[in-house]
């Protein structure tokens, strides 16, 4: 029992991270309309800017941390305004591709700079350490990763419920030409959400980071995240949050009882299963249009 | 004096597609203009043309508002020079609640304490919507949306409103209570072109009406003269002016505008 419930809090804790990648891919999927594959490596570099200003520079960590997610918001605004808007009238495909090369350049670009040495960023608090919660272990850094994880949650609900700017970003999600009659600026509502998003995956990179940096280091959060975002239905923000920690969890649990060797194949029998019972996502939602 | 809003010639291509084929129309301040015309006539095209929401369009012709050139202008610009749109077929914004939808139809607005007043005119015009502020758009009535449409598009307190179909699959009752509440809002100071297939109720609502046919207008004139024309009544109020000797309508027109 106590295993099981051990198991499920780890779940939990990485899916987390996974949550927030998920999180960073519904805000783009739901305005620019495309699965955006760059969303990895727009945390990655940022990842890699604030190691370099505490290794190179010696700046203490929440300076370094402050100036990669400042610096993670130019480089989603960055890419929106000189790549993605560049596209006109695209499709699906085409914008699937434009992010995939995207993703090749910022990779190539890590890689090229830091090369593929495995590090860890210092970091005050250890994965090593953990406390005792109720006859549970769990690490300090999993608590911090979830404790995050959950703060920017809740600021995002605020944001999207309470702010003028919030709520222009879902008209404008919803219906950009209508957005565009009420007189909001929806390319730049659509730039922030870049934004926006690569700072909601940086966030996660950072809280990866103390356990290892290397150029690959996104690859796993950003595809379970995917997961999690495919499973809540794409266009569902509570909806990706709740898939991620499905597969989080589900992960766990299946590395824990049948295979670890296999875990990491969860997510996509998770996505297929969900696709087979409910093809739109378990949070999707349709309207009848009136006529 | 020139007119509040000025077309002069403008003609519109959907790529390939000649839509709009050279029309003028000019609409005074304070007046109802209303278009009239069939399916595919292009009257969607005009306003959208006018709202600058087709891009490089129009491909020619000139479009002034106020005294401003807009044609070729964002339509983020073009509203906030006062004009504001009530697209076809509603168009709320489904996820967002009643007041995010209003809230969002004065985004251009910075006055809060003014925009909630607008926002109790709006609920004193429509008085459903007030029962219903918490609730997102997507579930009201058909009705419902179109007056929470005709009322977001009032939160920009625009001096010219322009209205694509407000009686699109109404019930009499409603298209009646519609059309009170568009001679209502133009008589306390909105100027309005109205887009509509309801001959009779957009003739007897507005000052000056036009026909479009095939992207071009066929007939243009007074709203009460226009309501006697013999041709207007039988292609777009069904009125037959002749009984058909056999006894059946004939589905071909006698006259072609042109
Ligand atoms: N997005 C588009 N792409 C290509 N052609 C279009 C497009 N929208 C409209 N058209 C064409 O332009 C012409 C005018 O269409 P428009 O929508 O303006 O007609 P309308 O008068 O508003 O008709 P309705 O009364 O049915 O709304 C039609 O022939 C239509 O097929
Ligand atoms: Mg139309």
């Amino acid at each position: 029992m106590i295993d099981l419930m051990q198991m499920i809090i780890s779940g939990i804790a990485v899916g987390s991270s996974y949550a927030l990648m998920g999180l960073g891919m519904v805000l783009i999927y739901k305005s620019s309309a495309v699965p955006n594959f760059v969303q990895g490596e727009m945390a990655l570099l940022p990842v890699f800017i604030a190691y370099m200003i505490i290794d190179t520079y010696g700046y203490p960590v929440h300076v370094a941390f402050a100036g990669a997610l400042a610096f993670a918001v130019l480089l989603g605004c960055f890419l929106e305004f000189a790549i993605v808007r560049r596209a006109k009238e695209p499709n699906v495909i085409g914008l699937i591709i434009i992010t995939i090369g995207m993703e090749m350049a910022l990779l190539g670009l890590v890689s090229w700079k830091f090369g593929a040495d495995q590090r860890t960023m210092p970091f005050p608090i250890s994965s090593y350490d953990s406390v005792m919660v109720g006859g549970l272990y769990i690490s300090t850094l999993d608590l911090l990763t979830l404790t995050v994880a959950l703060v920017l949650m809740t600021g995002l609900f605020l944001f999207f419920r309470f702010t003028k700017f919030g709520v222009a970003m879902k008209a404008t999600q919803q219906n950009e030409a209508v957005a565009r009659l009420m007189g909001i600026r929806t390319r730049r509502v659509k730039m922030m959400t870049w934004g926006i998003s690569a700072m909601v995956g940086t966030v996660a990179g950072l809280l990866i980071a103390p356990t290892i940096i290397e150029p690959y280091m996104m690859w796993d959060p950003l595809l379970k995240g995917f997961a999690g975002a495919v499973v809540g239905g794409m266009t569902s923000l509570p909806g990706a949050v709740f898939g991620a920690y499905i597969v989080g969890i589900i992960e766990h649990l299946f590395g824990g009882y049948v295979s670890i060797e296999f875990k990491s194949v969860v997510a996509f029998a998770v996505i297929v299963i969900v696709l087979c019972v409910k093809p739109s996502g378990l949070f999707a939602r349709h309207y009848v249009k009136k006529v | 004096m020139s007119a509040l809003l000025e077309i002069r010639n403008i003609e519109t291509w959907y790529d390939l597609v000649y839509a709009i084929r050279g029309v003028s129309l000019s609409v005074e301040e304070g007046t109802i203009t209303a278009i009239l015309g069939n399916n595919g006539a292009g009257k969607t095209t005009i306003l959208r043309t006018v709202m600058g929401l087709i891009t490089d369009q129009p491909d020619k012709g000139e479009i002034e508002f106020n005294g401003h050139r807009i044609d070729g202008m964002d339509t983020e610009k073009i509203v906030r020079l006062g004009i504001s749109c009530v697209p076809e077929g509603r168009e709320v914004f489904e996820e967002l609640t009643v007041r995010e939808n209003l809230m969002m139809g004065a985004y251009i607005r910075k006055d809060k304490k003014e925009i909630q007043k607008d926002v109790e005119r709006v609920f004193a015009y429509f008085p459903v919507l007030s029962d219903r502020v918490n609730q997102w758009a997507g579930f009201l009535s058909g009705g419902e949306q179109q007056m929470l449409a005709i009322g977001r598009a009032l939160m920009s307190r625009p001096r010219l409103l322009l209205l694509d179909e407000p009686s699109l699959g109404l019930s009499p009752l409603l298209v009646g209570e519609i059309f009170d509440i568009i001679g209502r809002i133009n008589r306390e100071g909105v100027t309005i072109l109205l887009v509509e297939q309801n001959a009779k109720k957009a003739l007897d609502v507005s000052d000056n009406a036009l026909i479009l046919e095939n992207g071009r207008f066929v007939l243009k004139g007074k709203s009460r003269d226009l309501m006697k024309d013999d041709n207007v009544k039988e292609f777009y109020m069904g009125v037959r002016s002749q009984a058909s000797v056999k006894g059946y309508q004939r589905w071909k027109r006698k006259k072609v505008w042109r």
